[in-house]
């Protein structure tokens, strides 16, 4: 019959029948699974260490990211300059470091945006019957078929200057980037919860509720929700991922952060003219967003299987 | 069946008014100016400026702009390019054939790598082959393009010196050095989208496969005595491939945003370069153009996944 192969490597057999089970709690047994995933498991230590030194780093490695020292001007690698310097002597390392707190936070932030619209759209869909859950998916569908990063782009050029006088350069920039990013990834986590919420509604334990004269809200927040975000924290997972992708694409296309905050993206764009006489100036910011958006893959491809609540052969 | 898709293209008419009211609306809202740099012109004085608005209806009401864009559309005029001082169409005709070129010989790359590995992986799930090509894969599409685009450039281009990395579309040559110059130029920009969408697809085909792969009719294919490349090419991937074709056709328009970064990084003059371009220098009806063509490709593709789905799976009717 169809199912026999496992459906993912790090599987286990079912546990034997009449074997005393130790009670475990849900996040306890997730853990556990999510351990033997073992790519999935060194990418959450190697992603630690990058958020860890992005977050901490600049606390001790103290240059400035515009201290110019034409001097050294398109410096390689060296004792005094970790991963060299750019065009006007700035050190490529502190400017990595501040770029890496921004493209981390865009993707963090963005994710959650992304993620509380989707969950609201999602639920008030799969909650109501009739034309509220027909237009909310017609809205979604709207999203899905418009050209994303032609509107990205778009939206994020019109809108530059308006905002940056409203909230000031660098704030008003991130706000832009992370509410354009995530307006435009929530529909599939909308249809995700939309899809859990048809079969968890009418689940006995949501009768029982139902009966014990548990109202709407509390149904929802308390009942089906809960068990609902298996797939949701999946999807937001990887939601990192391409937030940072956009983000490092809208920069590479001139239309994200300005020159003077160095975002990877940014710093990767700036350094792409000179690839002949300093390639590490574009190898540092590659390699970074690289290895973020890999390792946030994996976990999610880990998560994937460690909350996955049909616990596969 | 006809019936059905003439009902789903009644229902793709009011979803493309709506894409193109609201970018109509955005494009119209938003501050900036085509005529910006005539402001900042001294030659030119304000009256002509003015006058120049008033030719382009750009001081009238949104809704009135709206109305005789959507008219002129419709009738087949698209628009005249602030910038270019050229009609629209002319210019994204001029414009496409270069994207459409690079993106269909991707596509065909993306299918040449995805499909055999896809399949060989799943033949033998949890095999070493499958482990590494399952983690290829992931690093496949967790490499942005814009990054692979410069390893690229900078391994062949200027290390090796094997290949040009601007893409020139007024190449001298003639004959067989043109085609030369032409294969020589694409090969970085095609085979970095193509393997950008092996990646996923090939987990597509892979996972397709191995639900397949374990049904009875395939037990029984095989206890019927076939060989084994006749069970896997005509019994399994034959039916593997409906789901992957639908999905390949519901990320064609996805493909557009990529070749918009390709077309940057090489500096290819494309759609995604015109698009860009006419962004940064305000240039509206060139804009809207893009950018409806964009959302009108994703509805019709939508439509067309659906209809190859029912094509290919007699199972699925269409109500």
């Amino acid at each position: 019959m169809a199912g026999s192969t496992p459906a993912s490597a790090t599987a286990e057999a079912a546990p034997q029948l009449g074997k005393a089970i130790a009670s475990v709690s849900p996040w306890t047994e997730a853990w556990r699974r999510f351990k033997r995933h073992r790519l999935a498991y060194w990418s959450l230590w190697v992603l630690a260490l990058l958020a860890l030194a992005v977050f901490v780093g600049p606390f001790f490695y103290k240059v400035g990211i515009n201290d110019i020292d034409f001097k050294a001007r398109l410096a390689t690698p060296s004792a005094t300059h970790p991963m060299g310097t750019d065009d006007l002597g700035r050190d490529m390392l502190a400017r990595m470091l501040y770029g890496g707190r921004i493209s981390l936070a865009v993707g963090l932030a963005a994710m959650l945006t992304a993620i509380t619209v989707g969950i609201v759209v999602g639920a008030i869909a799969g909650i109501s019957r009739g034309w509220v859950d027909a237009a909310l998916m017609w809205l979604t569908d709207l999203f899905l078929s418009l050209p994303q990063l032609p509107l990205l782009m778009l939206l994020i050029f019109l809108f530059r200057e308006a905002l940056k006088q409203l909230f000031g350069l660098e704030v008003g920039i991130f706000i832009l980037i992370v509410a354009v990013i995530g307006g435009f990834r929530w529909m599939p986590v909308a249809r995700l919860v939309r899809a859990q919420f048809f079969s968890l509604r009418e689940k006995e334990f949501v009768e029982a509720a139902r009966a014990l004269g548990a109202s709407v809200p509390r149904q929802v927040v308390r009942h089906i929700l809960p068990n609902s975000l298996g797939p949701v924290i999946v999807a937001a997972t990887i939601d990192v991922a391409a937030a940072i992708i956009a983000e490092s694409t809208l920069s590479f296309l001139g239309l994200g952060f300005p020159p003077d905050i160095p975002t990877w993206g940014r710093i990767l764009y700036d350094g792409r003219d000179f690839l002949d006489i300093a390639w590490h100036w574009a190898m540092f910011p590659g390699m970074a967003i690289f290895i973020a958006v890999l390792t946030i893959n994996f976990i999610g491809d880990g998560l994937r299987d460690a909350l996955d609540p049909r616990r596969v052969l | 069946m006809l019936n059905y898709v003439l009902r789903r293209l009644l229902i793709a008419i009011p979803s493309l008014l709506g894409i193109s009211l609201v970018l109509f609306v955005v494009l119209a809202l938003a501050p900036g100016d085509p005529f910006e740099e005539l402001a900042t012109n001294p030659n030119v004085p304000p009256e002509v400026r003015m006058a120049l608005r008033a030719q382009f209806g750009l001081d009238d009401p949104v809704w009135e702009r709206y109305v005789r864009w959507l008219t002129s559309m419709v009738k087949g005029d698209w628009g005249f390019s602030f910038v270019s001082r050229i009609n629209v169409d002319e210019l994204i005709a001029e414009r496409i054939p270069v994207t459409l070129a690079v993106i269909g010989a991707s596509q065909i790359l993306a299918l040449l790598v995805a499909l055999p590995i896809g399949v060989l992986a799943a033949v033998k799930p949890y095999s070493w082959f499958d482990r590494i090509a399952s983690t290829l894969a992931f690093v496949g599409f967790s490499l942005p393009t814009f990054f692979t685009g410069i390893l690229f450039i900078l391994l062949f281009s200027i290390q090796l010196g094997w290949l040009p990395f601007v893409f020139r579309a007024d190449l001298t040559e003639t004959g067989w050095a043109w085609w030369w110059e032409q294969i020589k130029q694409s090969i970085m920009p095609v085979t970095v989208l193509g393997l950008f969408q092996a990646a996923s697809w090939m987990r597509y085909v892979r996972s397709s496969v191995l639900d397949v792969i374990r049904l009875d009719y395939v037990t029984t294919a095989r206890s019927k005595g076939l060989k084994e490349s006749v069970v896997i090419n005509k019994h399994v991937v034959r039916n593997a491939m409906i789901p992957v074709v639908t999905l390949i056709a519901l990320q064609l328009p996805q493909l557009f945003g990529g070749a918009i970064v390709t077309e940057q990084i090489f500096r290819i003059p494309g759609i995604g370069s015109l698009l860009i371009d006419a962004i940064l220098r305000n240039d509206t009806p060139v804009v809207m153009a893009i950018t409806f063509i964009f959302s009108a490709l994703v509805i019709i593709f939508n439509l067309l996944a659906d209809v190859i789905y029912g094509w290919l799976d007699p199972r699925i009717s269409y109500r």
